[in-house]
């Protein structure tokens, strides 16, 4: 499973930076953060073409990460890869947040933080009460942890004791304009979690050996906190800030690419 | 109106398994016949209005019928954001139950107050509305909003209201119904024992207009109510903010319908927040009395 999921990751990084070169579009670095949780999710590790008794579901409650969302989900053959060319553009279905349209693979459309958790407790719960198999994982960014629904869900989630559920934190340490601690301090994080009666395990966000064994079990609500690097592969993106919104230039997406192993005449 | 729902409620959800009653903490003593019946379909979720409202779109996504229970502002206004996104955009048949319309609540205070909510929920997209005026009406809704697929907002009063739609003509059948020219009184709600009144008062002066309650709103309902009754004056009472309303609703339908109506509205532009008390004295304070009522469609018909 993990060289198929290095291979979508290194693929997906490639599309979302040419996605973002040609729409012009933020949250790059948001993308490449978390587009290797999402290759391990996506390439098998959460079955979402079973039937509805034992599906899984992923939910990218970081809805900002969609160039990442849409490359991986296209390039682990979820969804068209053609339609990766129409992000941005007039008429796409591809929103420049996570938008559920016409592909019911994305369960939630999402932009707005502090949705999805309790949007997927709804679903989990609905798992719990029909005795369905499956689970429910939601990516969050850690600046979402911010939200008051994420506590006030930590909250639900282990009152009603969701073993399906899995959260995984894209611990990247940078939100809107400053460091996550600069911002409103969240550590001790792994303790918060813990505290509200959740499961916390604290892995490297970028090894996909490490994703996927995070996922084989759990004790009730998990909570994934997975330490990543904002703009990952991208040395002159990663743990910036600027990159949470700068889109790469021409020059820069050259650069780029030749980072994360492609080329701009590489489809 | 709350035990009306209550009891409803429960009996539908007995006989499906899919209606799942969500509360926010509230309901003492109002809703405990479901919870003993019903534990597998009953969730308190605790004081978390933004996250059960999510909590029950997710629910609905997966084929469940939840019923999103609390006081009047609480699941509109503190968790807008989630019904717009998690239940409209996404097209999720939640039902939204607030109970306390308009000032049911009077003496709570403001933060009770539910005077904007018709305005709010009527501004997205796809919602189906349900404004009562008594039990009766109540049972009706439910069965409506059970047989449609489509999000929806129960607005329930307080509790103790006097069944009166035996009194009135009902927006559902108007189209069938005999409409005189004397003009019709529009209302939402418990405020019509005032219309009803009102009524009363009229017919003494000889002048005897149509009272009808419309409690099931949308916009082929009210252009259906437009058509019925449009060509003779009319008058809208209601229990809520003047903009956003049953009144804003049908004046806007009519210039998309074209139409050029004869109009005249009571509701509570005259309110004031600052104002403390029962739900009665505070219709009294904003004008919104019987005599007002009366006085003003005379003055609408030219009598």
């Amino acid at each position: 499973m993990s060289k198929k999921s290095i291979d979508i990751a290194r693929n997906s990084r490639i599309s979302a930076l040419k996605m973002v070169n040609s729409a012009k579009a933020a949250h790059i670095g948001s993308s490449l953060s978390c587009i290797d949780i999402l290759s391990v999710l996506y390439s098998g590790v959460a079955d979402i073409r079973k039937p509805v008794e034992s599906r899984d579901f992923v939910i990218v409650s970081k809805g900002h990460a969609a160039a990442g969302t849409y490359s991986v989900l296209a390039t682990s053959g979820h969804m068209n890869l053609e339609l990766l060319d129409t992000y941005g553009t007039n008429g796409s279905e591809l929103g420049g947040h996570v938008t559920h349209s016409k592909n019911d693979l994305i369960t939630l459309s999402t932009g707005s933080l502090g949705h999805g958790l309790p949007y997927g407790i709804g679903i989990a719960l609905s798992k719990k009460r029909k005795s369905f198999d499956g689970r429910v994982f939601i990516l969050m960014s850690d600046g979402e942890c911010d939200e008051g629904t994420t506590w006030e869900s930590a909250l639900l989630a282990h009152q009603f004791k969701l073993d399906n559920l899995f959260v995984i934190i894209d611990r990247n340490g940078i939100q809107s304009l400053s460091s996550t601690e600069d911002t409103l301090q969240l550590e001790p994080l792994a303790e918060k979690w813990n505290a509200f009666n959740w499961e916390v395990e604290t892995i490297d966000g970028h090894s996909h050996p490490q994703i996927e064994n995070a996922f084989k079990s759990s004790r009730g609500p998990k909570c994934i906190i997975a330490n990543t690097t904002k703009g990952k592969g991208v040395s002159f993106m990663e743990g910036s800030v600027l990159w949470h919104y700068r889109p790469p230039s021409d020059t820069e997406l050259d650069a780029a690419l030749k980072e994360v192993g492609g080329n701009q005449n590489e489809k | 109106m709350r035990n009306s729902f209550a009891k409803k409620i429960t009996e539908m959800a007995q006989k499906d398994s899919s209606i799942i009653l969500i509360v926010g903490d509230l309901g003492f003593g109002v809703l405990d016949d479901f919870a003993n019946k019903l534990p597998n379909q009953y969730i308190n979720a605790g004081v978390t209005e933004q996250s059960m409202m999510s909590m029950a779109a997710g629910l609905a996504s997966q084929g469940f019928r939840p019923f999103v229970y609390s006081i009047a502002n609480f699941p509109i206004f503190r968790c807008f954001e989630q019904i717009r996104n998690d239940v409209s955009y996404m097209g999720n048949p939640v039902t939204i139950v607030a109970v306390g319309a308009g000032l049911s609540y009077g003496n709570l205070g403001y933060s009770h107050h539910a005077i904007e909510d018709i305005a709010a929920i009527r501004s997205l997209t796809g919602f189906e509305i349900y404004a009562p005026c008594d039990g009766s009406e109540v049972e009706v809704s439910l069965e409506l909003i059970i047989a449609s697929s489509k999000p929806s907002y129960l607005r329930l009063g307080k509790g103790g209201e006097k069944e009166i739609s035996n009194e009135t003509l009902s927006i559902l059948n108007i189209e069938s119904a005999n409409i005189n020219n004397h003009g019709s009184i529009l209302f939402t709600g418990s405020i019509g024992s005032r219309v009803l009144e009102a009524k009363e008062l009229l017919v003494a002066k000889g002048v005897t207009p149509q009272v009808i309650s419309c409690h099931s709103l949308n916009d082929t309902s009210i252009q259906k109510l437009i058509r019925a009754v449009g060509n003779f004056p009319i008058m809208v009472v209601e229990e809520h903010s003047k903009i956003g309303g049953l009144g804003s609703w049908i004046i806007e339908s009519a210039d998309e319908m074209d139409m050029q109506l004869k109009v005249s509205r009571i509701d509570l532009r005259n309110h004031s927040i600052s104002k403390l008390g029962d739900q009665s004295f505070l219709l009294d304070e904003a004008g919104v009395t019987a005599e007002n009522i009366s006085a003003k469609f005379l003055n609408l018909v030219g009598r």
